[in-house]
């Protein structure tokens, strides 16, 4: 089997007397989706944030492409490959939407100390970023101004502005959260197409999108992962129904 | 450009204390253009600029004066002698005040927020008290300099030809700073004004570019120091205090955060009531301050904002 593309050894982190994250092991393949479930304050966001570097861990250690980098700083991850899309959304709101995105390309490029040159008028960027907006759908919306943007188009474009920086692999933090019916079910058809270019660690609470798209699922509850397995595993795992899926209609 | 016809009107009709105004207008509107780069760009807000100001005026008061007395500043490694020639003084402030803005930059933008605003004050009246207490340069009295320093093909004792040395740099410097906003250096400051995370996400470093922001912004208001001190011919402690700060601070607030025109329009604007309203009150502060404190409340984006709209910065 090859390696991992990400493997998180025996994290914990915790806030006091609060264990956010308790010995925590999991890892992504190349080429799948493993998605990341569990109830409200599971500690999902707390591990997503330690894997791409805004919160350090107490302990353990987070493995990424073949090396370690639990002492390296969010830039550097980012660097080295890992492209986040965040929960609530981090874009510039007074940037226009391809503002946002030529950002991305220019981070991409590794460098942005150009002083003279208009970056709005660079061609590779630019075209790095309408590949992008196009790939989610929001070519046509390029020039609006991002603050104002639908809550469901500020997700697509959080995706996009992690496309233009091809990473090797995605951490997605609820990207269908808001999109409605209709958005989720394009967003869950494109995540689908992504694995292959790198694989996704998806935080999602959207469980129709969770048990079509993941490959694993692994379910987080009060710091721990009680289980990991395929979406026939977990859906009929006794722990995980009465801890977390319990009433839940899953047939 | 009423920045421009007010002086050459004046000029026209042998007013010379009216050019003098706009020149001291053109040199502070320079100081605030700097400041603008951190605060409107960058979101940095310091309250430590008088600090590069000082800087650059205390660069052309040192080499004027050393320059005047025929003494070296030092004879060792090299023999370094003082200047009268504005392009080497303005060099020297710029190289300077960078400098300091680096150290400065380095130490406080690990900092944000108030403790970044209080951080950069401390400076400024570190840097403040040094220079009073710096006898060997006039100390609490300042530094008085004879003769306006020269600059090659320009009598820089006419009032208007040194008004125009002041407004050409200003009008560089603009074209500069409207170059800044937009290239990829400027987006990704702006971003991280706007989002920290979102710049760490791409994979820059926040503190990278707020550094170099920091020093092109104290450069800038360094450079305008130098021409400050060369307006009045004096340099002295005042200028690096904490109310040269907020001065600067008011004219970009004045005329519009972020705006590349603000800037100007802020130092004409605060120039012209003090003038105005100075002749009428002593207390014109109070109206200034209740101008101020409209804009704030009613007029976010400054003079320039209320009058054009919200549209984007740095078009």
């Amino acid at each position: 089997m090859t390696d991992p593309a990400l493997r998180v050894e025996n994290l914990s982190k915790s806030f006091g007397a609060l264990k956010a994250s308790n010995d925590i092991s999991l890892d992504l393949r190349p080429g799948e989706i493993h998605a990341l479930i569990g109830p409200n304050g599971a500690g999902k966001s707390t591990l997503i944030k330690q894997i791409s570097g805004s919160l350090k861990p107490d302990t353990g250690r987070i493995e990424a492409l073949g090396r370690d980098i639990t002492a390296l700083d969010t830039v550097a991850r980012a660097r080295l490959g890992l492209g986040r899309t965040f929960q609530i959304s981090s874009l510039a709101m007074e940037f226009s939407v391809l503002q946002n995105v030529v950002l991305g390309a220019l981070g991409a490029r590794g460098k942005a100390y150009g002083l003279f040159r208009n970056v709005m008028k660079d061609k590779a960027l630019l075209t790095t970023a309408q590949e992008a907006l196009k790939r989610v759908g929001l070519q046509e919306a390029a020039q609006q101004r991002t603050s104002d943007l639908s809550h469901g188009q500020r997700r697509q474009l959080e995706v996009a502005v992690a496309l233009t920086l091809k990473p090797r692999l995605f951490l997605m933090d609820e990207p269908m959260a808001g999109l409605g019916a209709s958005g989720s079910k394009d967003l869950t058809a494109f995540l689908d197409s992504l694995r292959q270019e790198a694989p996704i660690l998806l935080v999602e609470h959207d469980m129709d999108a969770v048990f079509a798209l993941a490959d694993r699922i692994s379910v987080l509850v009060y710091g721990e992962v009680i289980a990991t397995g395929s979406a026939d595993e977990i859906r009929n795992n006794p722990e995980v129904r009465r801890a977390y899926l319990g009433e839940e209609d899953l047939a | 450009m009423a920045l421009l016809l007010v002086p050459l009107m004046a000029w026209k009709m042998d007013e010379p204390f009216l050019i003098t105004l706009a020149t001291k207008v053109t040199i502070l509107a320079l100081a605030g253009v700097g400041l603008n780069i951190a605060l409107g760009l960058g979101g940095l807000v310091s309250l430590g600029h008088a600090a590069f100001f000082g800087i650059g005026g205390y660069a052309m008061g040192i080499l004027a004066s050393h320059a005047q007395n025929y003494e070296p500043l030092f004879s060792w490694p090299f023999l370094f002698e003082g200047s009268n020639q504005m392009p080497l003084i303005w060099l020297v402030a710029v190289l300077a005040s960078a400098a300091a803005a680096l150290v400065i930059g380095a130490l406080s933008l690990r900092t944000s927020g108030v403790y970044f605003i209080m951080i950069t004050l401390a400076f400024g009246q570190m840097l403040y008290y040094f220079t009073i207490s710096w006898s060997a340069y006039g100390g609490e009295d300042g530094l008085s300099i004879w003769v306006r320093n020269e600059m090659p093909g320009v009598n820089t004792l006419d009032p208007i030809q040194f008004f125009a040395v002041t407004f050409v740099i200003l009008c560089l410097t603009l074209w500069f700073a409207a170059r800044v906003a937009q290239s990829a250096f400027g987006l990704a400051l702006s971003a991280a004004r706007q989002s920290e995370e979102r710049v760490e996400t791409v994979g820059l470093a926040p503190f990278k570019l707020r550094l170099i922001a920091f020093v092109i912004s104290g450069a800038i208001t360094g450079l305008a120091g130098a021409l400050f001190a060369d307006l009045n011919r004096f340099v002295s402690p005042t200028m690096l205090s904490w109310h040269t700060s907020g001065e600067i601070m008011i004219f970009v607030i004045l005329g519009g955060v972020g705006r590349l025109y603000g800037p100007v329009v802020g130092a004409a604007v605060y120039i012209l009531l003090e003038h105005l309203l100075g002749g009428i009150s002593e207390y014109w502060q109070i109206f200034l301050g209740l101008l101020l404190l409209g804009m704030v409340l009613f007029a976010r984006g400054g003079l320039i904002g209320a009058l054009l709209g919200r549209e984007v910065a740095h078009d």
